[in-house]
């Protein structure tokens, strides 16, 4: 593995900011829910959140539970650099959600070369830590 | 609608230190050296300059560099955000002071050590997470492992790939013509260095469908540009490389490297909106460009951007790119230096310098009968743009 500067090491997992807008959507998935904002007055669902409704203008927002189901909007494979606690190469995705929004994550199970846009996929969860689960994907049958 | 920003100033110093993989010297030094270069080149003193523009990212202050130039009172000082989204926005905003009366004498500069100090590739590793917007935001994607720059764009070119049938080899004809520039550019750190398209197929996989050759490189060094209004340009020692426009971008649904959640994502709409200014403020066209810096930090933005400024159709670069069509003596050589591929990685101040070579005609590679010249600045993120063209 190549060397990498810039104080990779130690830091262990990469962790997300968390703001007052955004917390909900990190404790969900430690309840082992994947939650999408939604405006409590035009019921507009939003992905990444933010403290108003770009539509109506609405601050009071609430949440919703998604089904975890979806299709391949775009991936990645990452291969260099290999950083640790990373598995390489590492499929990254960019999914469509059913309810609407989109949101990137990893998939699974995946060799490379059998990903491909459009293939559906359902949430599953994974611990880190205490402090942090996370939300990764897997394929499933197409119809 | 008046003119506006069209043709009220110029460019009318140039200056770089030279480019390498360790530059020896502090970012305050390079930044200096790059700035005295550039208003000898223009024939203006330090104690002349009283304005300032450059990167919200760069590490060197305006009044450090003031300072260790020996300047005088600075009556304009301003950054710009997005990384190099920035390039193109400096030289704007050093425009609009001197248009606005704030300042006579504008000093645009970028200089790091972003190889041999903290590598600008890591991407977000190693940093600490806060309760802040932007930590906020890549924390949708750092925990996934999608940490570096390379990996932000490969999201967007896996897609473009998808929708326009472009295959990896037509990412390749940009890193071949941007290799076999700077093969011929003495200043460039690829120099005598060119590639085949069969190099590029065989280099290894950074984040697919990013092969290592799609990739510009890391690169210490400075660059620096003057500003000043036309007229005071016609008084000194060079040709002026007037602003034809300037402009800037941010669209729909914004985000800094990963716009992922607009209806497509094979496209960059911040370069559409800031292509369609230059044109409305120039009243020039595509077919009035002979020569453009198109930023090149990672290939298929650089396709993306053809056809953000109309010199082909949507989805169409992977044609325009073909039989060497965006080399010299093709219809629309780009990165005449190398670009950021084969010269040097400045945040893409080295193209704007590149831009008033070609107006001035000295580039190492010029393109003969050039009138105007665009050069675009970073892409993924808010984003700027200028057209250059002789007085």
């Amino acid at each position: 593995m190549a060397a990498v500067s810039g104080g990779a090491a130690g830091w262990g997992h990469p962790r997300p900011g968390i703001t007052l807008d955004n917390a909900f959507f990190w404790e969900g998935l430690r309840l082992g829910e994947l939650r999408i904002q939604r405006c409590a007055a035009c019921r507009q669902l939003r992905h990444p959140p933010g403290p108003l409704c770009p539509g109506c203008h609405s601050t009071d927002w609430d949440f919703v539970r998604s089904e975890g189901r979806g299709t391949i909007h775009s991936f990645v494979v990452a291969e260099h650099p290999q950083v640790p606690p990373f598995e390489y190469p590492n499929v990254i995705v960019l999914v469509d959600l059913a309810e609407g929004t989109r949101l990137v994550s990893r998939l699974a199970d995946a060799e490379p070369e059998s990903v491909a846009i459009g293939q559906p996929v359902a949430v599953d969860f994974e611990t880190v830590d205490d402090a942090l689960s996370l939300h990764f994907f897997r394929r499933l049958p197409e119809e | 609608m008046s003119a506006g920003i069209a043709g009220r100033a110029a460019i009318v110093g140039i200056g770089q230190t030279e480019f390498s993989k360790e530059s020896g010297r502090s970012e305050l030094a390079l930044a200096t050296e790059a700035v005295m270069a550039a208003l000898a080149d223009a024939g203006l003193e330090p104690r002349e300059v009283d304005g300032m523009a450059t990167f919200l990212m760069d590490e060197n202050p305006e009044i450090e560099v003031q300072r260790a130039i020996g300047g005088g009172e600075l009556t304009f000082f301003s950054r710009v955000h997005y990384g190099g989204g920035a390039a193109c926005a400096v030289v704007m905003q050093a425009a609009l002071a001197v248009m606005g009366g704030l300042a006579d004498v504008v000093v645009c500069y970028r200089a790091m050590n972003e190889r041999s100090g903290r590598r600008f590739g890591t991407g977000v590793q190693g940093q600490t997470p806060r309760a802040t917007t932007e930590s906020a935001h890549f924390g949708w994607y750092a925990p996934f492992g999608l940490l570096t720059p390379a990996s932000w764009v490969a999201m967007q070119a896996q897609r473009y790939l998808h929708d326009t049938g472009a295959t990896t080899e037509d990412f390749g004809r940009v890193s071949v013509a941007c290799r076999r520039h700077a093969a011929t550019n003495p200043a460039a750190w690829f120099h005598g260095q060119p590639i085949t398209l069969e190099d590029h197929q065989a280099s290894r996989w950074i984040v697919r469908p990013l092969r290592l050759l799609d990739c510009c490189q890391e690169s210490d060094g400075g660059v620096a540009v003057v500003v000043t209004s036309v007229e005071r340009a016609r008084d000194l020692r060079r040709p002026p490389a007037v602003i034809r426009a300037a402009a800037q971008g941010a669209s729909d649904d914004q985000q800094m490297m990963t716009s992922y959640y607009r209806p497509g994502i094979g496209d960059l709409p911040e370069m559409d909106l800031v292509a369609r200014q230059l044109w409305k403020q120039s009243g020039l066209g595509p077919a009035d460009v002979q020569t453009a810096v198109i930023y090149d930090h990672f290939t298929p933005f650089v396709l993306c951007q053809l056809e953000s400024f109309g010199f082909c159709g949507r989805g169409e670069a992977k044609d325009f790119v073909k039989d060497g069509n965006i080399e010299l003596g093709g219809g629309l050589p780009i990165n005449t230096h190398g670009g950021q591929l084969g010269e040097a990685y400045i945040h893409g101040m080295n193209g704007v310098v590149e831009g008033v070579r070609q107006v001035r005609g000295t580039s190492p590679n010029p393109v003969a009968g050039t009138e105007h010249v665009l050069v675009t600045a970073g892409t993924g993120v808010p984003t700027s743009a200028l057209l250059l063209g002789r007085d």
